[in-house]
């Protein structure tokens, strides 16, 4: 049997044991009312289904996830002289074994020893897939069992099953909070490791950026500068220059939807203006590097002026088109959530529509609009694709929008493009890029959140 | 206390002969997109005097109410026909300037609505607006008579600089009073300003609504008959989108005239 068709098999077993929890809660009942019952029959129904299914899913996984290495470490236990190995070649071995065994190419000659430990190996995964079937759907069906015989008119399924979900939730929210700190500790680590070779001080204030390092000793010209002033510089620019764009049309839009257009123009428009967010973002750089970029880059040129191919005004247009919907969409959220009674208070003492708009409106609405600026800030420093086709590769030093810049995120994928050796400092730098990136979109992205928390505060 | 004490009590016997008329209502009718929900209301409110709106939940008192300062343009869909005056002037006869008429008829709500702002500029945002001090020491001093005579000075005359929003919800409906007030309008609408507050809160309004009786046109909707008979001179007895008796307040409450109106007063429906 296979492991999917186990786990199918079990599924069924639960679904069995849900009908069986629910009919025998029914007949517990018998013919008078069902609130003889302490539970209604679904609790029952789910009480016996997750008895069922749970502990043998649990082991399943369990089962899948610990058995090859234990496998292989009686495998290699067997085999003579096998523990004096290097990691290296250890696991060079390991691999062998298991190639032979699933008859794919081996790296060197079959000897007797690679042989017998191939079909240990085999023996032990077969006696292995056994137990666990026949383990799994033994627990399966005693848990149904024990899970029945505790079914009686008083049994308190209700809270029993309340409380597994609850469980069961906890272990999934874990689980995502695990995932976050292990990718935050692994930045912080390899962004340690990337200070071992370069020091903060360099990296945080140097004003030169050319991460080429050498990959022979003897070779010249390529002694790697990891000043990362003018990547960040450049993507403050670009940021910028999408805010210019994004935040004047964002927030005009919204005012004009939340306070002058009518529910229908707005059932639609509201709509539309969200599909901008939903233009995926390779498509929006090529349109910036294929069409806005040229268009710059001619009519530059017919007024007498320089810009360059991959200039940062088109890159940050681009984005600031991009970010339009969030700051519009959630500006317009939070100026419909003012008060009703505020806009009559100021009407009632003669304020005209404008009025009312820059006096009363637009001040309570202010902290959410703040933060829905913030939020599309954090969102333009961390776009990536855009940036990739349209702003240039070399790390500049201008303050000049007509000029190529480039961005970290641009640097993190070039790094991270190609062959390289994993702990080289071109790499690592990479993760100090993608550290800094991070503390500061999540530094934003606290101070929206508290703004926007502390303006919700007032109204409810 | 009951109705009829209210009246014995508290109501200043009318003077018959200085009759005039503030507001003239003619024919109103009211509709909300294809619902009408005013049909022919005649009413007329009297200068410098109280007049209550009583009548059952969804009767059209706050639609009439709201249809004297044009509050009824801000709502999608509402149409007003018929006629209404204002010191003799159609207040919906075309080029009509209706922030003026704001700044003539204010109005106070039913639930506390200061701006998010300090005390000082809540009170000062309608003379801001209309430019009715040429100095910040007029300013002022529209802040502080108005607070004053809101009975609000007193208690925030430290912390002007305080948002309104801090205020309990007396003082704050106090402070829309106050609000109102400062820009010297004529006529004071009120739509069951007192719904929101603890008894004490009410007692302080109700109050302040005779006093100011003293400068302004008031009219008030409330729920509360013992209100009405306390601080209303008129009565108006609205139901299901007509007045079905309009009077002194006193023989409003003792000798209505109306059979329907006995049986709201005397709480057999609404
Ligand atoms: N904005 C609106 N849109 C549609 N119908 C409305 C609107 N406002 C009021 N109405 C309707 O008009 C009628 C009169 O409403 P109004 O608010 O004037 O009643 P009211 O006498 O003030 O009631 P209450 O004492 O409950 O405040 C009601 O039937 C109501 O449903
Ligand atoms: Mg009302």
């Amino acid at each position: 049997m296979d492991s999917s068709v186990l786990i199918v098999t079990i599924l069924i077993l639960t679904l069995f044991g849900y009908w069986m929890g629910r009919s025998r809660a029914r007949m517990l009942a018998g013919t008078e009312h069902l609130s003889v019952l302490h539970s209604l029959p679904s609790y029952h129904g789910s009480y016996v289904a997750l008895w069922c299914g749970l502990p043998a899913l649990l082991l399943v996984a369990a089962w899948l996830i610990f058995e090859p290495s234990l496998i292989e470490h009686i495998v290699v236990e067997a085999i003579p002289g096998a523990r004096a190995l290097e990691p290296a070649q250890l696991s060079l071995l390991i691999a062998d074994i298991r190639n032979l065994t699933s008859g794919n190419i081996v790296s060197r000659e079959i000897d007797p020893t690679l042989a017998a430990a191939g079909e240990h190996y085999n023996a032990l995964q077969t006696i292995s897939h056994a137990a666990m079937i026949v383990l799994t759907l033994a627990i399966a069906v005693y848990g149904l069992y024990l899970a029945r015989k505790n079914q009686t008119r008083g049994f308190r399924a209700r809270n029993r099953v309340e409380k597994i979900v609850r469980i069961v939730m906890v272990v999934a929210s874990t689980i995502a909070i695990l995932t976050t700190v292990g990718i935050i500790l692994s930045l912080i680590f390899e962004t340690l490791r990337f200070f071992e070779k370069v020091t903060v001080t360099e990296f945080l204030f140097g004003l030169n950026w050319s991460p080429q390092t050498a990959l022979r000793a003897e070779q010249v010209g390529s002694s790697g500068a990891f000043g990362a002033v003018p990547i960040f510089a450049g993507t403050f620019m670009i940021t910028g220059l999408a805010m210019i764009v994004a935040v004047p049309i964002g927030l005009l839009s919204a005012i004009y939807m939340s306070e002058y257009a009518g529910p229908k123009f707005r059932a639609v428009a509201k709509p539309m203006l969200e599909v901008l967010a939903g233009i995926p973002t390779v498509v929006y750089g090529f349109f910036a590097a294929l069409t806005v970029a040229p268009f710059f880059r001619q009519t530059g040129e017919a007024a007498g002026l320089m810009v360059s191919s991959e200039s940062a005004l088109a890159a940050g247009m681009v984005m600031g088109v991009m970010i339009i919907p969030f700051v519009s969409s959630l500006s317009d959220d939070v100026m419909n959530a003012v008060p009703q009674s505020l806009r009559d208070g100021a009407y009632a003492l003669g304020a005209t529509q404008s009025e009312t708009i820059k006096q009363v409106i637009l001040p309570a609405a202010l902290p959410g609009i703040v933060g829905a600026v913030l939020l599309a800030t954090s969102r333009a420093i961390g776009e990536t694709m855009i940036v990739v086709m349209a702003a240039g590769l070399a790390a500049n030093l201008t303050a000049n929008p007509l000029e190529a810049v480039t961005t970290v995120t641009v640097q993190i994928v070039t790094l991270l493009v190609g062959d390289q050796e994993f702990d080289s400092a071109k790499t690592l730098a990479a993760f100090a890029l993608g550290l800094v990136l991070f503390v500061i979109t999540l530094g934003l992205n606290m101070i929206a959140l508290r703004v926007v928390r502390k303006y919700s505060e007032k109204y409810d | 206390m009951s109705v009829a004490e209210a009246i014995k009590t508290e109501t200043p016997a009318e003077k018959p002969e200085q009759v005039s008329h503030k507001i003239t209502g003619k024919d109103v009718c009211v509709y909300y997109g294809d619902k009408q929900a005013l049909f022919d209301v005649n009413l007329d409110v009297r200068e410098k005097q109280v007049t209550s709106l009583i009548g059952p939940s969804g009767c059209g008192k706050s639609t009439f109410l709201r249809c004297i300062n044009r509050m009824n343009d801000v709502i999608d869909g509402c149409r007003v026909e018929g006629e209404i005056k204002v010191d003799g002037t159609d207040i919906y006869r075309s080029g009509l300037d209706v922030v003026e008429l704001r700044a003539r008829v204010g109005m106070v709500f039913q639930k506390p609505n200061p701006f998010p702002k300090s005390i000082y500029d809540n009170i000062a945002y309608g003379p801001r607006i209309h430019g009715q001090a040429s100095d910040s020491a007029e300013l002022d001093q529209i802040v502080e008579t108005s607070l004053r005579r809101a009975g609000l000075w007193e208690e925030v005359k430290d912390r002007l600089d305080n948002p309104g929003t801090g205020l309990s919800g007396g003082q704050q409906q106090r402070l829309c009073i106050a609000r109102a007030i400062a820009v010297n309008p004529e006529v004071i609408l009120m739509d069951e300003p007192c719904s929101a507050l603890d008894p004490i809160a009410t007692a302080r309004i109700e109050e302040l609504i005779d006093e100011l009786r003293e400068k302004f046109t008031i009219v008030i909707v409330t729920h509360s008959m013992q209100q009405a008979a306390r601080v209303s001179q008129r009565t108006a007895f609205f139901h299901m989108g007509v007045v079905v008796e309009e009077g002194a307040t006193s023989d409003i409450f003792t000798k209505p005239q109306d059979g329907r109106t006995l049986d709201y007063i005397t709480g057999r429906f609404g």
